[in-house]
């Protein structure tokens, strides 16, 4: 079995306008998106408590709500969760209440109301820790693009190393943007899979960069585009394989891994997605705009691998 | 070519071996145990305990499977959790209150697995169900309670050095004392430094030609202070998870003023709070018996200076708003009984300065009734108002009278939980109920094995016995990740479980990229041992490079990432790191077992190559 039977090198450079295009119309899209309706902060980042109970029957919304407007606790909200006995209340946060004490009155009330309901989880997050999470969140982004740009720097070239962190931003944005279109519950879990993509992606731009070089070392008379294009071309094969590889794992979390995993797949599985393009038809370009050349990458990496053997 | 010298066949066979070994334990199921501690450094739990444990068992016919003793305690395993619970009253009976018996669930993995140290994974709590508080001390509230004492200590230190002074009281942080004459303020300064190393004092003339004199606490003296009190918090905490009985308990300090608790498999959630979340802070107060005032309270009209608060039981008791001694002047409160009347009683033994308060107070004030009292979360409850019948030296206080037993253990349980340096508040909570944890695990190890599945399929169909042996390096790398996480008891959860899902996908890059490799240098007209030499060794930067990258991410994580996120990062780094050894290490092992041998190899099982006809347009090599 082959998929990929490709006679000639795809022009891919020819194309770049329309693909450049492309990413910055669903980048600032994205952007839009994330101005106008901003991320749906779950529990971790936002503060507050979250509850979910069970019941052995499928949950009477009307009744759960009645039972507990009667404490008052403000603005909350209740929702079906996984599956139809399940139920999700979250809980604002409350001055001067515990929320060891919330969550009891609000379990006790419920099964006042219904003794066939159980307690799975609750959390409870509270404001400074909430911040601190929120702060930190943003430290581990900057650290890994600052740890992800030294090495490329230090590895290829600065070219390779701004084109290949733009190219996976894109993607963390894009992703951040359907988590804003959808309002889709942003928590910890999915920024901690939004970071492994940014992670992931960049390896495809490392294949790609790689190739490149040897390119410029071996195609001595092609062009620029040239190289890039067959760089491309001889490697979509693997690109598009392990992407999908690692997709049916995410897929298999999806569909397998319960309500707990499911924006977390999901924030995977878009990054997967976008991963492929973005690395591919995104960097790419981007290395060529930034204007890298045979001298760039050929002359001082010939002193660096003069240990290597360089096999015909 | 294709040939790997004897040692490193040898070496993957000790790392799957080892993988094994370790591996192993986690297929044998859980069954319920009791087990057996002690919170108490002055008693062993050996095996003269487990003696005790069996017999009492045996004469009680509760039927057990097993026993052992280890490090944490005695671990006896039964049949059912019927027979488990039995077990526990038993043993409760039996030991009494100086030991905790807890229920557990421990691995039925045989001693001699254990004994090499091969545990299963440690699991998270939201995968076996528990309680994870995130505790923060008020420090602001730990400093201000320094100055109070300071002021009581101030004042009763100018009273006996005879000082004329105007007035002592707290005024933020600082304690200011107030004088009509310059003399005496410069001789209470000299006192005040002498008696108190920790207060910086300073000299301060107030508008309106008003003496001041101002001690504040000197920087390092505000740090052990919180320290201390981060320690003391730690202490109680551990205490009174003690109560609960709970198997392993995980109690430590994070950051400067945060606490950790986790119970795993803590069923009663309820309990747990309720017991861990009494902030409480305890003040010795004396009671104001003025005639008619408590009948002025009740009528609404507090008199100045008192406040009215219920003793337990409903009495109204009105009690001065001078606070006499802290809970932190208390070491200890225990239940006993007194000597000479046999009745039940609390024994309270207070530190040095609390003893020489205590001893002034009492002789000032014989016959008067002092209150206990005990503040939750700004809710004042008196626990006990005895009357002060003589001058109490020594610091060792005896409360008795009209007090049943389980009345004098509820009070000096209250007065130690109260005896809290600094008000504590939940800032985290995470509970999960054990249905949920159980439904975890299964959600997690269904993602992981529907996708291997599926991925293994694939594999074999695309590259068929290339194929096979990298879905062989896969099952490696679970197996060498799994024995990893056993190994290093690293916290399993469920992000942690999706982590493992994730990196075998990631994983199997590696394989894809050298199969494709090899492929290529087939197309290219290499011979097959030319090609798999190849393959392998281009392959190679590119999958130290995309490994590094996302290791990269991985980390930064694990530095940043706290709870759920770090469960991930941890099995996350460490799959990165697995997976070189499997993708790389062994499948070459493999395939140079398969193909090495052969001289004349003609074509390598890797899928159909396609050939492309001459190219045109494409750059020679």
């Amino acid at each position: 079995m082959e998929f990929f039977r490709i006679r000639r090198d795809i022009p891919f450079m020819r194309y770049a306008l329309v693909f450049n295009v492309i990413s910055v119309v669903t980048f600032l899209l994205a952007v839009l998106f994330l101005a106008l309706r901003g991320l749906n902060f779950g529990v971790d980042f936002r503060g507050g408590t979250v509850i979910e109970v069970a019941y052995g029957h499928a949950v009477d919304f009307t009744r759960l709500r009645g039972a507990v407007d009667t404490l008052n606790l403000g603005e909350y909200s209740a929702q079906a969760f996984g599956s139809s006995d399940t139920a999700l209340i979250r809980l604002p946060l409350r001055e001067g209440v515990s929320s060891a004490q919330l969550s009891e009155q609000v379990m006790a009330t419920l099964r006042a109301d219904d003794p066939s309901v159980t307690l799975k989880r609750v959390e409870f997050v509270g404001p400074q820790v909430g911040r601190e999470l929120y702060e930190n969140g943003a430290l581990a982004l900057l650290l890994v693009i600052a740890g992800i740009m030294a090495y490329l720097a230090l590895r290829f070239e600065w070219r390779f190393a701004v084109a290949a962190i733009l190219a996976n931003l894109h993607d963390v944005v894009i992703i951040l943007g359907f988590f804003a279109f959808f309002q889709w519950e942003f928590s910890l879990p999915v920024l901690a899979a939004t970071l492994a993509i940014l992670g992931y992606s960049v390896n495809e731009s490392v294949v790609i960069a790689d190739r490149i070089r040897e390119n410029f070392r071996k195609m001595r008379k092609a062009s620029v585009t040239q190289v890039i294009d067959n760089a491309i071309t001889s490697t979509i094969s693997r690109t598009i394989i392990t992407h999908g590889s690692t997709l049916m794992m995410v897929l298999s979390i999806l569909f397998f891994g319960g309500e707990t995993l499911h924006y977390f797949s999901l924030a995977l599985a878009i990054g997967i997605l976008f991963g492929i393009y973005s690395s591919v038809l995104v960097m790419a370009p981007l290395v060529r705009w930034l204007g890298v050349s045979r001298e760039d990458l050929v002359k001082p990496d010939r002193k660096a691998m003069s240990g290597e053997k360089i096999l015909p | 070519m294709n040939r790997y010298p004897a040692w490193k066949y040898v070496v993957i066979a000790i790392a799957i071996a080892i993988g094994l070994l370790y591996t192993l334990p986690n297929f044998f199921p859980e069954v319920p145990a009791v087990q057996v501690s002690t919170s108490k450094a002055t008693i062993d739990v050996d095996q003269t305990t487990l003696a005790t444990a069996e017999t009492a068992l045996r004469s009680a016919n509760v039927p057990f499977t097993g026993s052992l003793v280890d490090a944490t305690g005695v671990k006896i395993r039964f049949a059912d959790t019927d027979t488990q619970l039995r077990a526990r009253d038993v043993l409760q009976k039996q030991f009494g209150n100086d030991y905790i018996v807890a229920l557990n669930l421990i691995s039925s993995s045989p001693g001699w697995l254990a004994a090499l140290g091969a545990l299963p994974m440690y699991l998270g709590l939201d995968l076996r169900g528990g309680v994870h508080f995130l505790l923060e001390i008020d420090m602001k509230g730990a400093i201000d309670k320094a100055a109070d004492r300071y002021t009581t200590d101030i004042r009763s230190l100018m009273r006996e050095k005879r000082v004329q002074y105007g007035g002592v009281g707290r005024e933020g942080q600082n304690v200011v004392l107030r004088f009509r004459d310059a003399g005496e303020r410069t001789k209470a300064r000299v006192e005040i430094e002498n008696s108190f190393p920790d207060l910086v004092v300073r000299e301060q003339d107030a508008a309106g030609g008003e003496l001041r004199l101002v001690a504040a606490l000197k920087p390092e003296a505000q740090k052990r202070i919180q320290d201390g009190a981060v320690q003391q918090n730690i202490t109680i905490l551990r205490n009174r998870v003690n109560e609960l009985g709970v198997s392993e308990p995980i109690v430590q300090q994070q950051g400067a003023d945060r606490i950790v608790v986790q119970l795993p498999g803590v069923q009663d959630t309820a309990r747990a709070k309720d017991i861990l979340g009494r902030t409480a802070t305890l003040e010795i107060r004396m009671v104001n018996d003025d005639p008619g005032a408590l009948e002025a309270a009740l009528a609404g009209q507090v008199p100045f200076g008192s406040d009215l608060f219920t003793e337990r039981g409903g009495t109204p008791v009105l009690v001065r708003r001078q606070v006499v001694l802290t809970g932190d002047r208390i070491n200890d409160a225990q239940p006993g009984f007194d000597q000479r009347t046999n009745e039940p009683a609390v024994h309270v033994n207070l530190d040095g300065t609390g003893g020489r308060i205590f001893k002034e107070v009492t002789r000032e004030n014989v016959g008067k009734r002092m209150a206990i009292v005990l503040v939750e979360r700004g809710r004042a409850e008196v626990i006990t108002a005895p009357v002060i019948r003589e001058e109490i030296g020594g610091g060792r206080v005896q409360i008795s009278g009209r007090m049943s037993t389980r009345e004098a253990n509820d009070v000096a349980l209250l007065m130690r939980a109260g005896a809290l340096a600094a008000p504590m508040e939940i800032v985290e909570e995470r509970t999960v109920g054990p249905s949920l944890g159980k439904e975890n695990i299964e959600r997690g190890f269904n993602s992981v094995l529907y996708g291997f599945i599926v991925l293994g399929l694939f594999m074999c169909a695309y590259y068929v016995l290339m194929g096979l042996i990298s879905t062989i390096a896969l099952v490696v790398n679970i197996v060498l990740l799994v024995a990893l996480l056993s190994m290093l008891q690293a916290t399993l959860t469920l992000p942690g479980i999706a982590a493992i899902a994730l990196t075998l996908g990631m994983a199997i890059d590696a394989n894809v990229l050298i199969n494709e490799r090899i492929r290529e240098e087939l197309r290219w007209g290499a011979t097959p041992h030319a090609a798999i030499q190849a393959g392998y060794e281009r392959a190679w930067n590119t999958i130290l490079d995309s490994n590094i990258t996302t290791l990269i991410a991985g980390i930064a994580l694990l530095i940043f990432g706290s709870g759920p996120v770090r469960g991930f990062a941890v099995v996350h780094c460490l799959g990165i790191l697995t997976s070189m050894f499997s993708a790389v290490f062994v499948s070459r092992g493999i395939v140079n077992l398969i193909y090495g041998g052969r001289k004349k190899l003609d074509r390598i099982s890797i899928g159909q190559v396609w050939k492309p006809g001459p190219p045109a347009g494409t750059p020679a090599r």
